[in-house]
């Protein structure tokens, strides 16, 4: 049997769940949101990226409903959903407070949306049953919100905002609150529960590696604009501008002059040091700048200039940051730059081999670096 | 540390007398047998007899605890409702001006208020009575209701609001629902101050008061400047009694329920 692979934003039959179409939208002079035209699928984890400021969480609230398009439209299941009040929508949102209501149970928090839309006794209590086992909360339903911990409180808020099975559930910085061991325990637990539940989730978050780990697709954001919507890996491997190789993870980005040469470019970065080369598809003149955008990672670090390498380049160690599984060398170039790589620390009782000030080669492979216009 | 020193003790003293000598002084004499209020003749309890056979003061109390109860209710509603709109409202035009007319009759010379509010009954013809002054006291203590709420409302997380609408709640289910069993204490720690406000207010009183309808200060009042009468002080007594179990008894019960909550944190912190 053959699995299909989720991509549904690859196949031009899909019908879109969520779309904005040339939305924009100013608070006074400010633009939070320019002109932005995109689509979300149905079972979809999209995950909105960027700094704070950048427009992300304005996204978000317009789908909810608190926040209405200045220019443009947002179609849900095919509706145009300016005119439908927040309260009428068949969206849910996780706040990143939780804005649990203090003064009911867990229980009721639950319950609330489900008695608003007149639904009969039982099939309340059989809704509230289910949550509470989908979210591990059985034992907690007749606390009140300040008598659970904030993990729970977090379980609850979810409960609440999945139990009137929305077709589009919205996650502010559902994490955010957590600390670090608690939030990947409950990363797992979201894309578990997304996964049984077939709902479209959208999350906001500031964390990229929350990002990366839970949702379908990134989109990357600055500034109201978003960068690239891609998958995790691709965002990360073929970033398609020097913001989003520098905003996701750890990167070297060397600027320079590119001149064709066979199947991609030699760039020439700095006066006296030899011109690198990279496999590359996008169109540039000769002569024009361009940048090299390079993960630590795919670079090696050697005391003997490596044989089988194009790209290799001699430097002096400059700092080193151990991270346990990994320590990363910043080794610094005759010519003044730095570049960052990574290897794995897989002895235990070795003796690094490279310490500061040591001279060294590093080196990686022509389809290692990504070049970008600069 | 030493915590007693002969400083700390004589500020206590001092600070003390300062505040309650004459209050001790006034239920000491309450208790005097003597009908002249300056000479101790004895332990009696005769004038608190008394006082419960005097109908023009029972009629006054009755009066005062009436107005007291609809004036503090009414201001109750009418100060939450400004209160919310200040604060939830945004702008709009006239913010400016209805956020100072609110908060203006706190700083208001009470005698320019209850003129002020004499010369509106007596021009649009409104007998001076029980009505008169529930208006008046209702006038005067909105404005205290609405800066006990909005001070709450200000720090009111305001996605508990949107969470309800968000769960198919329209806006005045959200405030039946949510906002307002949330900001409960502090609607009713407005309608205990408006309630007090009523209670001992004199000037206001005075002026919108008319002879078919007395209240319990006005009484008084008017009674002292015939000379003192121990019946008098066992009125205030009275009065200091009851405002005394009302603030400990409310202390008490906030106390500990902020002592109840805290403990269920820790504990739910802990699991």
């Amino acid at each position: 049997m053959s699995q299909t692979v989720f991509e549904p934003w690859n196949d031009p039959d899909a019908k879109p769940l969520i779309q904005f179409k040339g939305v924009t939208k100013r608070f006074g002079d400010f633009t939070a949101i320019d002109d932005q035209t995109f689509d979300i699928y149905e079972r979809e984890f999209f995950a909105l990226l960027g700094p704070s400021g950048c427009g992300k969480t304005t996204m978000m609230r317009m789908l909810a409903g608190f926040e209405a398009p200045t220019e443009g439209t947002i179609w849900l299941d095919g509706q145009d959903i300016a005119p439908i009040p927040p309260n009428k929508r068949a969206v849910n949102m996780m706040f990143q407070s939780y804005a649990l209501f203090p003064h009911l149970s867990v229980w009721d928090n639950i319950a609330f949306g489900l008695k608003r839309d007149g639904l009969p006794r039982d099939a309340i209590g059989d809704r509230v049953a289910e949550m509470l086992k989908l979210t591990r909360l059985e034992k907690f339903a007749k606390r009140k919100p300040h008598q659970i911990s904030g993990g729970q409180r977090q379980r609850v808020a979810l409960a609440r905002s999945l139990a009137k099975a929305p077709k589009l559930l919205l996650l502010d910085e559902p994490l955010g609150a957590l600390d670090a061991k608690l939030r990947q325990d409950t990363q797992f637990e979201l894309m578990d529960i997304q996964e049984t539940t077939g709902t479209t989730f959208v999350i906001v978050t500031h964390d990229q590696e929350e990002a990366m780990t839970v949702a379908s697709r990134v989109a990357v954001m600055d500034d109201g604009r978003i960068m690239q919507a891609d998958t995790p890996a691709n965002i990360y491997e073929m970033p398609n501008s020097v913001y989003v190789a520098d905003f996701i993870g750890d990167v070297t980005i060397l600027e320079g002059t590119a001149t064709r040469s066979g199947n991609g470019y030699d760039i020439t970065f700095a006066e006296g040091q030899p011109s690198l080369h990279a496999e590359s598809e996008i169109a540039l003149t000769d002569g024009s700048r361009a940048a090299l955008a390079i993960r630590p990672e795919k670079v090696s670090i050697s005391a003997e200039r490596p044989e089988d390498k194009r790209n290799a380049l001699q430097g002096k160690i400059l700092d080193i940051a151990y991270l346990g599984n990994l320590s990363t060398y910043h080794v610094e170039l005759p010519s003044g730059q730095i570049v960052k790589a990574q290897a794995a620390n897989t002895r235990r009782l070795s003796r690094r081999s490279f310490t500061w000030e040591d001279e060294v080669w590093i080196s990686w492979t022509d389809t290692a670096a990504v070049l970008l216009e600069a | 540390m030493r915590r007693f020193t002969w400083f700390n003790a004589t500020s206590l003293t001092l600070g003390f007398a300062f505040l309650y000598l004459p209050m001790v002084i006034l239920i000491v004499y309450s208790f005097n047998a003597s009908e002249l209020v300056t000479v101790w003749a004895g332990f009696s309890t005769r004038w608190y007899g008394e006082l419960l056979q005097n109908e023009a003061f029972l009629d006054a109390a009755w009066v005062t605890i009436q107005v007291a109860v609809i004036s503090s209710t009414i201001a109750t509603v009418l100060g939450t409702m400004a209160a919310y709109v200040l604060v939830r409202a945004g702008r709009f035009a006239g913010r400016t001006l209805f956020s100072g007319m609110i908060y203006a009759p706190l700083v208001m010379p009470e005698v320019i208020t209850g003129l002020s509010l004499l010369l509106l009954f007596i021009g649009i013809g409104l007998d001076r009575g029980v009505l008169t002054i529930i208006l008046a006291h209702t006038t005067f203590s909105m404005c205290y209701v609405s800066v006990v709420v909005s001070s709450r409302l200000v720090s009111f997380d305001r996605s508990l609001e949107e969470a309800a609408l968000d769960l198919g709640c329209t806006s005045m289910e959200a405030f039946r629902l949510v906002t307002l069993p949330i900001i409960a204490p502090a609607v009713i720690s407005g309608w205990l101050l408006a309630f007090t406000l009523s209670l001992d207010d004199l000037v206001i009183a005075s002026f919108t008061a008319g002879p078919s309808a007395t209240t319990l200060p006005i009484k008084i009042w008017s009674s002292i400047r015939l000379g003192v009468s121990p019946e008098i002080n066992a009125l205030s007594t009275l009065l200091i009694a009851i405002v005394a179990v009302g603030v400990i008894t409310a202390s008490l019960v906030t106390k500990r329920a902020a002592l109840r909550q805290e403990a269920e944190e820790r504990a739910a912190e802990r699991a």
